[in-house]
């Protein structure tokens, strides 16, 4: 094979990366470097150093050490039957890459995944050599995530969530009758029993240890995976379901939604369309609902007939219409529980709906002040010298929310 | 409105500089203890000036001027902003505070809702400029140094320096504005005077392959040109070295995407049998039932691990199978594994097993010469948040699982079964049994089997009252003791 320059292998190595949708480079711990004297940060929030026109932040420089696998994995584009163009970095240059990047301000750190190649123990040590490098050579204070391989050795692990902020498995698919149609060779039982280990180690040494009375570092970002959306038949009710179950027993941090993209060279096995974009938006906002708003999984979707989320309204309306009589909520009196119900209301309006109104009541007009859209507010709610009278139970009510305030278009 | 013509003004402010908040400060607390209105005093901006104050009465010393601290801390942040205006509106806002102490909370307030637009707006151009600058580096070896050309929204160079210090610590750096730069040489920051682009460097060899990594990680089959856009608007797109790509890439992005669509799926690649008879040889066909053949508790265990007698296999973690020596003398049998033994493997691992060994350890039974398993083998649970809240195992799924709790007893042959709570026990005895009612009582199966029940350790957890709670362990305990007698027997 010829020799690949740097550039090459980029260009290939980024390309193999980008259908994994993580990019947060957020919640991990404050670090900086005015004591090492090295380079990087993280301070909490994240931040996205460019986007591409997909619309997706650009953080982390998000790369395969290497598109060569064992694995035939249908929905992949680096599967082993794939005609795709393979390369592999060496330790030295994603560690050079990496600071090169982060010295001019391009990225926020590193998010490296591979490819299986002949041993998962092997692949793993030379992403955690990767991360070794960074932190101790390098000094390198900013995020590192790693993408873990299930089967992997618990002192790989060990070392993996010492030197990274992060560490990620991905589920892949909703159900493990997906996993084993279209990715054969993966098994959802070690996935589950990976993710349940990372649970156990990052609360383990999240307790002060005796003696130390100190916490010993260990992916203080947590974990997170991923799911493929739109390439098997699962609804989204049973996609979220799936992530219910996850954030309950693996306390991730986040689930991530990849709405199936057609690969290169795609495997005949899958539908070959243009991805289901706002199919996705939707599960991340309902997924918000849950993990924010205290919408219980099932409740979601409750009483919907095809367990689909509604892909022309948001999931909080197309609750609320289903559920008009919970509606209408006094936003000068209702506990905040009853106000996140509320459509239209985010959880930063409600505090300041909860502050001001310790001053004064609030009319609809002051409610329009604070929020983004009250066309969508106004049929829920009652405030002073307001009451939507016969309009929450209207039976047009969908249309003319949508058309009055007009749906924030993604597109 | 303040009244910006000097003339009409009583009162001029000159500030040293854009961002000069001692100043506003100390102006604001002279007008104040004065009790001078906001429509009686002008600001203005005057670098070279003469000193500040100069035409302001002194601050009265015996005036208490008391403002809430967040209103400094969001004035700081607000100073920043463009506007010529804010001085004097920062100035109205603290005028209304003395009258009005409770005006930051009364967020539908329209000075407190431009106030927050103000601050938003710092703070987003604050965020974009980390976001956003872009070093050039120059020089090579101990003359390495990093320079980049930005122009920020607002006056923001200074209240952002700091952030650049943490983050390029081991670093020279120069990042150079309009109105303001900001230079650290690895020991000290310092605030210089603007500067013009031309005074940055023009090129820098890493770029090429920040532009190859642009270009390769968008995905052209997900053109959505407005959220980028709204992120990253045009107006930062001069500086940007990637910017230039994005016309083609809009440009190229359906074609892209369609040929990916279109283009036939290939023949396997070359590679591909090699890798598969390498890695993935073809299993031998399974026994259709190894259960038959299974003799041993672990090789019970090992097929156990693949259960699908019930769907809860679907949600939980693993199968959470028995544990112990294969000839204990008892059997301890409780509902099913929780949270914690869900993940760890292991029956009785959890808060209700401490429980359950701290007890044991009273009564004098070595915990580690008794089985410990449970009436059913998967977690059952709903999920709340990042909590799982325990469900009740129904009648279909403690048979199911009867099963192997049947292979267990067979394998084992203890002396006793303790049944710890009602799921055990309905799974011991074949039906329900009030277990409250019938606690301590030892029922002999058909097959000779002895059932001593009792209530489940977790039983003691959920009781509030200390008292009670105590009271409820001694009885567990003499439970328990009861048990070690009948061990013997």
């Amino acid at each position: 094979m010829a020799v690949l320059s740097v550039r090459e292998k980029l260009a290939i190595l980024s390309d193999a990366a980008k259908y994994d949708a993580s990019c947060a480079s957020s919640g991990s711990a404050k670090r900086d470097s005015l004591r090492s004297g090295g380079i990087g940060s993280t301070e909490g929030s994240g931040i996205c150093h460019s986007y591409a026109p997909d619309g997706r932040c650009i953080s982390l420089l998000k790369i395969l050490l290497t598109n060569f696998c064992i694995y035939d994995c249908s929905y992949c584009i680096n599967r082993s039957s794939s005609n795709v163009r393979r390369a592999r970095f060496s330790v030295d240059e994603v560690v050079k890459l990496t600071m090169d990047f982060y010295r001019r301000n391009y990225i926020e750190g590193l998010f490296l995944s591979s490819g299986v190649i002949r041993s998962p123990d092997e692949t793993m040590g030379e992403m955690v050599e990767v991360a070794r490098r960074l932190r101790i050579e390098e000094k390198f204070g900013g995020y590192i995530h790693l993408k873990t391989i299930p089967e992997a050795s618990a002192e790989l692990i060990e070392m993996a969530g010492l030197y990274a902020d992060r560490l990620s498995i991905n589920v892949e698919l909703p159900t493990d009758e997906g996993v084993k149609k279209l990715a054969p060779e993966k098994k959802p039982e070690t996935i589950r029993l990976s993710m349940a280990k990372l649970r156990r180690k990052i609360e383990e040494k999240a307790e002060p240890t005796l003696r130390s009375r100190k916490r010993e570092r260990f992916a203080p970002g947590g974990q997170s995976t991923q799911m493929i959306v739109g390439a098997d038949k699962t609804s989204d009710d049973g996609i979220l379901r799936a992530s219910a179950r996850l954030y309950g027993s693996y306390h991730l941090r986040r689930v991530y939604y990849s709405a199936f993209s057609p690969i290169p060279d795609s495997s005949s096995s899958l539908p070959l369309q243009k991805p289901p974009l706002m199919r996705e938006h939707r599960l991340y906002q309902a997924d918000w609902l849950m993990r924010f708003y205290g919408f219980s999984q099932p409740e979601i979707l409750d009483g919907s007939n095809d367990g689909m989320l509604d892909l022309a309204v948001d999931p909080k309306l197309a609750w609320a219409l289903r559920n008009r009589g919970r509606f209408p909520v006094d936003v000068n009196r209702a506990e905040r529980e009853a106000l996140l119900r509320v459509p239209g209301l985010g959880s930063r309006v409600i505090d300041r709906i909860i502050e001001t109104r310790r001053h004064r009541r609030l009319r609809l007009e002051d409610v329009g002040r604070i929020c983004h859209s009250v066309a969508k507010v106004r049929p829920f709610i009652i405030a002073e010298g307001w009451s939507p009278g016969a309009l929450t139970d209207k039976a047009g009510l969908r249309q003319v929310i949508t058309r009055s305030c007009e749906q924030l278009s993604l597109f | 409105m303040a009244k910006t013509q000097l003339n009409l003004a009583v009162h001029l402010v000159r500030l040293e500089s854009q961002t000069d908040f001692a100043g506003w400060r100390d102006a604001a607390r002279r007008l104040a203890t004065n009790d001078i209105p906001p429509e009686d005093a002008a600001w203005q901006v005057e670098p070279d000036g003469e000193t500040r104050g100069k035409d302001l009465p002194a601050a009265h010393a015996d005036a208490r001027l008391v403002v809430p601290r967040d209103f400094i801390e969001r004035a700081e942040t607000v100073i920043c902003h463009c506007d010529p205006e804010r001085f004097g509106f920062l100035y109205r806002l603290l005028w209304r505070l003395r009258s009005e102490p409770k005006l930051l909370s009364i967020a539908t307030d329209p000075d407190i809702r431009k106030l927050e637009a103000m601050e938003k707006a710092v703070g987003r151009d604050i965020h974009k400029m980390r976001a956003f600058v872009r070093f050039r580096k120059i020089g090579e070896g101990a003359e390495e140094r990093y320079v980049a050309w930005f122009e920020p929204e607002h006056f923001i160079v200074e209240r952002n320096a700091d952030f650049f210090v943490r983050r390029f610590t081991g670093m020279r750096w120069t990042i150079l504005t309009p109105h303001a730069s900001a230079d650290w040489d690895g020991e000290r920051l310092a605030i210089g005077p603007g500067a013009g682009k031309r005074d940055a460097p023009a090129e820098d060899d890493a770029e090429a392959l920040w532009r190859t990594y642009f270009e390769n990680i968008f995905n052209p089959a997900r053109l959505k040109v407005k959220a980028m856009q709204k992120e990253m608007p045009k107006k930062y797109w001069r500086n940007l070295p990637e910017a230039s790509l994005i016309p083609d890439l809009i440009a190229g992005a359906d074609k892209a995407a369609s040929d990916m669509i279109a283009r036939m799926p290939t023949t396997p690649a070359p590679h591909h049998a090699k890798v598969k008879a390498k890695h993935w040889p073809v299993p031998q066909p399974a026994n259709a039932d190894e259960t038959e053949n299974a003799d041993t508790i672990p090789e019970l265990r090992a097929v156990a691990k693949g259960c699908h007698r019930c769907p809860l296999w679907r949600d939980a973690t693993q199968t959470v199978f028995g544990e112990g020596p294969e000839n204990a003398e008892v059997i301890f049998v409780g509902e099913q594994p929780g949270d914690q033994e869900d993940l760890a493997g292991k029956p009785f691992v959890g808060p209700a097993g401490k429980m359950f060994d701290s007890i044991l350890d009273d009564a004098a039974i070595d915990r580690r010469k008794v089985y410990v398993t449970n009436a059913v083998k998967h977690f059952k649970f709903e999920p709340r948040g990042k909590r799982r809240i325990h469900s009740k195992p129904n009648a279909g799924e403690i048979q199911a699982c009867r099963w192997w709790l049947d292979k267990e007893l067979d394998l084992i042959k203890p002396n006793l079964v303790v049944a710890l709570g009602a799921t055990a026990a309905q799974s011991l005895l074949g039906k329900a049994v009030p277990i409250t009612k019938m606690r301590g009582d030892v029922v002999e199966r058909d097959d000779g089997l002895r059932v001593f029940l009792t209530i489940h350790p977790s039983f003691i957890l959920r009781i509030r009252e200390q008292e009670d709670k105590e009271a409820e362990r001694g009885r567990f305990l003499s439970d328990m003791r009861k048990v070690r007698e009948l061990m013997g027997a």
